[in-house]
């Protein structure tokens, strides 16, 4: 029977060529904007560490006088001061722990006339490759022992050690960077979660390319390395000492595995400021724990411009699906003749309904593939975008089946109007008409 | 023309009429919207800075060498750039030009008892004091950028320091106002915490690095402040079509001179390109938010077409008979077209209280201002050009109908 009416579909759609293509061509395009869009909207939005994030949690305390601060309504600072950082590190109270901060690093290759340059670096402690699984190609992160020796160590990225070692083991080796000599311990294997949750707030961009150093925070200090974002309360006398100056410049992850350590570490943050509070550090009482997502959503990583645009292509997208229902039942009205004749020959409204729904499925699947075409074409040029994601906008597997499921959902809502008006047509009067 | 007939007939037609409706509606609203979006954007992207842009040229320099006299370097590599063909005027700034991102700015008040003020309330706001933009830059930074002086003088050579605060300072006309709302701010004292600071000179505008709110987007103020550090920004001006070449000799220039600095291929640019990377994420919003309502007007048009074919080919019976017994062409035209004015009409007025909502969740959402009410009538007027455009073909056809199918049967 589907089969029969396939036919039946496929015939009308090809006796009205103009009608099916702008039917087809205002669907397509609507799908084609709307998974152009989610794409993108997916991409920015997504799990960084999907194994992990539920584990993963940002603590914040506030070391900011009491100026302007509104009880319940301001928010405990993004970044910590070094002291704060230290403490709640050597406190030791998570499975595992990091402090970090971004900083710009001036490579000096080792070939002779290579222009030195820039390249995005991280300042962190040792468990910063533990606690967030990062895979290694050859050797490993430093040691907690390295953190306080100030050893001159250094983790580079995939693509720093093809560069300048042209991807071969370079353990070992020495790597020049602002004027000092730093040991390589480790290479990673390609590392670049999206966003780059870690250093939201500490200077780094948000998407696009890993980082390419990773060196321990006091070794790169003492290196004169600079912190990525400083924000300071009061008076500072000199930024060369950060570590001493009454600025936050600092962001710490920790790793809680279940609900009864997140509660624990709620309440040793509390008490942590309670006690600074009382040592006359702190004024403010507030902290917060929030786990990787909502972090993310704390920090909105997405932009405006992305919702805003995904919201466009839904209104756009219901348009089309008005415009096909309104052409669907042009058409159909059109035919209340042969609906009388194939009722009057006894086929059931049941009939008449698949007939015509099957005939709606067809439009939303050649509007489907068209719109696929179109998603396509837009994520081209999202991808000629300067914008630091715009290399990662592909289309995957799930996206391409929502593309289908979106186009035969739109289809069958436009179709179902056309097909209940034709069913319910009584068939003596068009037979009389006729 | 008789507007009862064609009331009866779209009774008769209700369903498709309602859908027509609602899409014009839909469209109107979305499209309002997106046009007001549009036009908030582009007021964005066009704010001017003040300078004389597209003579502008800037490329940045980062010495490695430690302990060294950054200064003289400055000069040094100043007089070089300068004896360049083609280099009109060269200054040195510390790292910031208006839209360039990198921002200085510090709390400035207009006397000491503002500042007091400021402490007492513990606020800025509703001191007297602003927040000001702080440009500094080495002797001719005004002309090289081509500011207006609307008021007072240029810095005097002697006036000029290499370290630590200046006594004196040009500040622009949006700034005195706010400092100073009642009285002359040429010739009045700065207070910034530990120094008075004399206004010599009022520049028309001097844009901020960073657009903030509009109000203040213009708060800036120059020091006769040179450039200490290692990273200078060296501002090269020239005729517009010289900057490129200009550009490309200056950095061989530089390195000729002293090989021991960094110069970021990134930052070897034109003002041009300063102001479109700043901007760039508007100007893709605003080609995709314009190709979108293209985009829409276009469905909408296809939907129109396709429904009054529909229509047209439905009636030839009745548009013969009306022709048999008197009806001339341009009668059956003007009724197809007044139809549409109708429908389009009901849609223009659903649509407008649909864009009110739009706009109201958007506010709700995005930092959107209210939707200007002129936006109303114009995409009334866009919409009924279209719907007659749109209904034209078909009219046209419905009017060719000959009167003699009245007499045939089907």
């Amino acid at each position: 029977m589907f089969t029969y009416y396939l036919e039946l579909a496929i015939r009308s759609l090809r006796r009205n060529k103009v009608l099916t293509t702008l039917m087809v061509l205002a669907l397509g395009l609507g799908i084609g904007a709307c998974i152009t869009t989610l794409t993108v909207l997916k991409l920015l939005s997504g799990d960084p560490l999907p194994q992990k994030s539920a584990q993963l949690f940002y603590p914040q305390v506030d070391p900011f006088p009491m100026d302007g601060y509104v009880a319940g309504e301001t928010k405990p600072q993004p970044t910590m001061t070094y002291t704060d950082a230290m403490n709640l590190l050597h406190a030791r109270k998570a499975t595992h722990q990091a402090v970090m901060t971004t900083t710009g690093a001036k490579i000096a290759p080792q070939q002779a006339n290579a222009h030195p340059f820039y390249s995005d670096g991280v300042m962190t402690t040792s468990d910063f490759f533990g606690m967030f699984d990062v895979p290694f190609q050859y050797g490993g992160g430093w040691t907690e022992s390295d953190d306080e020796s100030r050893a001159r160590v250094v983790v580079i990225a995939d693509f720093l050690n093809d560069k300048l070692f042209g991807g071969a083991n370079s353990v070992g080796k020495t790597l020049r960077i602002n004027d000092h000599d730093f040991r390589i311990v480790g290479v990673l294997k390609h590392w670049a979660p999206q966003p780059r949750f870690y250093s939201l707030d500490l200077g780094g961009r948000d998407y696009g390319d890993g980082d390419a150093v990773f060196l321990p925070l006091q070794s790169a200090r003492a290196a004169d390395m600079a912190a990525g974002n400083t924000n300071c309360f009061d008076e500072i006398k000199d930024l060369k000492h950060l570590e001493t100056a009454p600025c936050i410049w600092l962001g710490m992850w920790v790793q809680l595995d279940n609900s009864a350590a997140v509660a624990d570490y709620k309440a040793f943050l509390a008490n942590y400021a309670r006690q600074q509070i009382a040592l006359g550090r702190f004024h403010r009482p507030d902290t917060g724990l929030p786990d990787l997502m909502r972090w993310l959503r704390d920090e909105q990583v997405v932009p405006d411009d992305v919702r805003l645009q995904a919201g466009l292509a839904f209104g756009f997208l219901l348009i089309c699906v008005i415009n096909t229902v309104g052409l669907l039942l042009a058409k159909c009205l059109r035919r209340s003749q042969e609906i009388g004749v194939r009722r009057a020959l006894g086929a059931t409204q049941r009939t008449i309904f698949a007939q015509f729904m099957v005939e709606a499925g067809i439009v939303g699947l050649a509007g489907g593939l068209l719109g696929l075409v179109f998603a396509e074409l837009g994520l081209l040029g999202i991808r000629h975008q300067p914008a630091e994601y715009a290399s990662l906008a592909h289309l995957d597997v799930s996206m391409f089946a929502l593309t289908f499921v979106v186009a035969i959902v739109a289809s069958l809502v436009a179709g179902l109007l056309p097909a209940w008006r034709a069913c319910v047509l009584a068939p003596a009067p068009q037979l009389k008409a006729s | 023309m008789q507007m009862r007939p064609i009331l009866s007939t779209l009774r008769r037609h209700k369903l498709t009429a309602t859908l027509l409706t609602l899409q014009v509606a839909f469209t109107c609203a979305i499209v309002c919207n997106v046009a007001f979006m549009i036009a908030s954007r582009v007021q964005r992207i066009s704010v001017p800075t003040g300078m004389a842009e597209d003579k502008l040229a800037v490329i940045q320099s980062t010495s490695i060498e430690k302990g060294e006299n950054q200064q003289a370097q400055h000069a040094a590599d100043l007089a070089a750039l300068r004896g360049l063909p083609g280099v009109q005027s060269a200054v040195a700034v510390s790292y910031s030009l208006p839209l360039d991102q990198s921002e200085s700015s510090r709390g400035t008040c207009p006397s000491k008892q503002a500042l007091d003020r400021a402490e007492q309330i513990n606020s800025i706001e509703g001191s007297g004091c602003m927040q000001p933009t702080q440009y500094d830059g080495t002797p001719g930074l005004i002309n090289t950028l081509g500011l207006r002086l609307v008021a007072g003088r240029d810095f005097r050579p002697d006036e000029y320091v290499s370290t630590g605060k200046p006594t004196v300072a040009i500040i622009t006309r949006a700034l005195a106002q706010h400092l100073y709302p009642d009285k002359q701010a040429l010739g009045q004292s700065m207070y910034d915490g530990d120094n008075y600071i004399r206004i010599v000179g009022v520049v028309d505008r001097f844009l901020r690095p960073n657009l903030r709110k509009p109000g203040v987007d213009d708060d800036s103020m120059i020091w006769p402040q040179r450039p200490d550090g290692s990273s200078v920004l060296y501002v090269l001006r020239s005729a517009p079509k010289d900057r490129q070449r200009v550009l490309k000799a200056a950095a061989a220039t530089l390195l000729k001179i002293n090989p021991n600095r960094l110069i970021d291929p990134g930052r070897v640019q034109t003002y041009t390109q300063i102001r479109a990377k700043y901007f760039q994420r508007d100007i893709t919003m605003i080609s995709l938010l314009f190709a979108s309502a293209l985009g829409l007007l276009f469905v909408s048009a296809l939907g129109i077409t396709g429904l009054a074919n529909f229509w047209v080919q439905q009636r030839r019976r009745t548009i013969g008979i009306r022709r048999a017994i008197g009806a001339t062409r341009g009668n059956i035209l003007r009724y197809f077209q007044t139809e549409n004015f109708l429908i389009v009409s009901f849609g223009i007025v659903l649509g407008m209280l649909l864009a009110f909502a739009l706009n109201l969740t958007l506010m709700k959402f995005y930092e959107l201002p209210r939707l200007p009410l002129y936006y109303l009538p114009i995409g009334a007027l866009v919409l009924w050009l279209l719907g007659q455009l749109a209904v034209l073909g078909p009219a046209l056809r419905a009017a060719a109908v000959p009167p003699v199918i009245a007499t045939r049967g089907v």
